[in-house]
C-alpha cells in the first residue's frame, strides 16, 4: 500500500490533542478521513489545526506531543 | 485593478513602511517587520518604497489577480507560485487577469512581502496604509486578510517592468543562530553583574508568541536583579519600574525570565524595565526569525549603533541606485 506523510503547513509546537487532559484526536491505526484534524500547531498565541489532506490510516507519528516542528515537516504517515 | 483573496494564509496584512509620529500617544509604527525587503518589492515593480504591500508571515496565501498587472515577492524563502508553477523571488513578473499567486511551504526566514504595481490602494489612516490589528487601524479594515476580500490597486506607475532583479549581494542575509546587537540602557543597573553577561552569552531560542507586537525568547538563564526598594509607583516583582515609554526595539524582561523585543505592533509603555534596546539596523533580521530559532543579543555602543544604522541606509540607497534605473 501507498503511504503519505501529513505535513506541518506552519512552524509552531505541534500538539496532538486539544487540551492537556483531552484524549489525542487520533492514534496510531486510527483511520481518517480527508479533512479530519490530527493535531494542532501552536504559533503567534493562537492554536490553528492540521488535516489529514487524504483519506486513510495512520501507521505512525513522527512529530511527538509538544515537539517543536518546522513548515513542511512531516508530522505523521498514512497509508493510503 | 483588483486583487481577489482567495485563501488568507495565517495572518496577511497590508503594510507600508510604517505610521511614525504617534507613538507617543500609543500609537505604534506598524509598517512591514522586515522594511528592507518591502521596500526592495515595492522598488522592483517600479512603485515608490512606501507603496502598501502585503505582509505574509509563515504560510502564504491565494490570491487572484483580476487584471493584468506586475508583482514581485522578497524576504523570507515562502516559494511562490503562479497557476501552479515556481515563480522566481526578488525579481518583477508580469501577471495576466485570473492569474493565481499561491505558496509553497516556508523554507527559510519567516515572512515575505508581495508588491504589486501601483500598491495596495487602502486608505491612508494618519498617513500610513499600515495595518495595526489590535487597533483595528489602517490597512483593509483594520484586520488581517480574509477569504473573499477584494483589495483596491492603484494606477500602474509607468516605471512598472517585468523581469527586474535584484542581486544576491543586496539582499540582507542572516546568520544562524542570528545576532541581535544590543544598546545596553538606562536600568542595566537593575541587572547583576552576572545576568549581564550570562544574558549576552547565552542562546536564546525564538519563542512561538512571537509576534508583531513583540518577539519572545525563552531557553536563557534566568535574569536576577539588583536588590532593592520598589520606588513608589512600581509593582513588587523586581522587573516592574515606574511606568516608562518602551521605545520601538526595547527588551523587556518580565519576571526576569522571557525577553521580549518590541516590534512594529508595540505597546508604548509601561512597567517592566528594560536591559536595552535592539539597534535599528537590526530590527529586519527579527522579522525573519521563526519560532524555536537561536538567537543572541550582542551588546555594542552607540557609535557602534550609528555606524550599523549608516551601514543599512548605504545598502538601502545601493537597491534604490540598482533598481530605480
Amino acid at each position: 500500500m501507498a503511504t503519505k506523510d501529513i505535513l506541518s503547513p506552519l512552524p509552531g509546537t505541534f500538539y496532538r490533542k486539544s487540551s492537556p487532559d483531552a484524549a489525542a484526536y487520533k492514534s496510531e491505526g486510527d483511520v481518517v478521513k480527508k479533512g479530519e484534524v490530527i493535531g494542532l500547531i501552536e504559533v503567534m498565541k493562537s492554536f490553528h489545526e492540521v488535516h489529514a489532506d487524504a483519506d486513510g490510516t495512520i501507521v505512525s507519528f513522527i512529530a511527538e506531543n509538544e515537539e517543536p516542528v518546522m513548515a513542511g515537516q512531516p508530522l505523521a504517515t498514512l497509508t493510503i | 485593478m483588483a486583487i481577489k483573496v482567495v485563501s488568507p494564509g495565517l495572518s496577511t496584512t497590508v503594510q507600508d513602511l510604517g505610521r511614525p509620529g504617534y507613538y507617543h500617544i500609543g500609537i505604534p509604527l506598524s509598517g512591514a517587520m522586515d522594511r528592507a525587503a518591502m521596500a526592495a518589492a515595492n522598488l522592483l515593480v517600479g512603485n515608490e518604497e512606501s507603496a502598501a504591500g502585503l505582509e505574509v508571515v509563515f504560510m502564504g496565501p491565494e490570491l487572484e489577480f483580476m487584471l493584468p498587472s506586475v508583482v514581485a515577492i522578497t524576504g523570507g524563502e515562502i516559494p511562490p507560485k503562479l497557476n501552479g508553477t515556481p515563480c522566481e523571488t526578488w525579481t518583477s513578473f508580469a501577471v495576466k487577469a485570473g492569474d493565481v499567486l499561491s505558496f509553497d511551504f516556508l523554507k527559510a526566514g519567516a515572512r515575505a512581502y508581495i508588491a504589486i504595481a501601483g500598491g495596495i490602494d487602502v486608505p491612508v489612516v494618519l498617513g500610513s496604509r499600515s495595518t495595526y490589528t489590535l487597533g483595528a487601524l489602517g490597512g483593509h479594515q483594520g484586520r488581517k486578510l480574509q477569504t473573499g476580500d477584494i483589495l483596491p490597486v492603484g494606477s500602474t506607475p509607468s516605471k512598472a517592468r517585468a523581469g527586474r532583479t535584484l542581486d544576491q549581494k543586496l539582499r540582507r542575509q542572516s546568520t544562524s543562530p542570528a545576532e541581535l546587537r544590543m544598546l545596553p540602557g538606562l536600568y542595566w543597573h537593575r541587572v547583576t553583574e552576572a545576568a549581564g553577561k550570562h544574558f549576552l552569552s547565552d542562546t536564546w531560542k525564538v519563542a512561538p508568541e512571537a509576534d508583531r507586537i513583540g518577539y519572545r525568547f525563552r531557553g536563557g538563564r534566568p535574569i536576577e536583579f539588583m536588590p532593592r526598594t520598589p520606588p513608589f509607583g512600581a509593582g513588587s516583582d523586581p522587573s516592574n519600574i515606574v511606568d516608562a515609554c518602551y521605545p520601538y526595539g526595547s527588551i523587556q524582561i518580565p519576571s526576569g525570565t522571557e525577553p521580549i523585543v518590541l516590534h512594529r505592533d508595540a505597546v508604548s509603555g509601561g512597567g517592566y524595565f528594560m536591559v536595552g534596546a535592539v539597534i535599528s539596523a537590526d530590527m529586519d533580521l527579527i522579522a525573519q526569525l521563526q519560532p524555536h530559532m537561536p538567537a543572541r543579543f550582542v551588546a555594542v555602543d552607540m557609535p557602534t549603533a550609528l555606524a550599523a544604522r549608516k551601514d543599512m541606509n548605504a545598502q538601502a540607497a545601493a537597491v534604490r541606485a540598482v533598481l530605480q534605473l
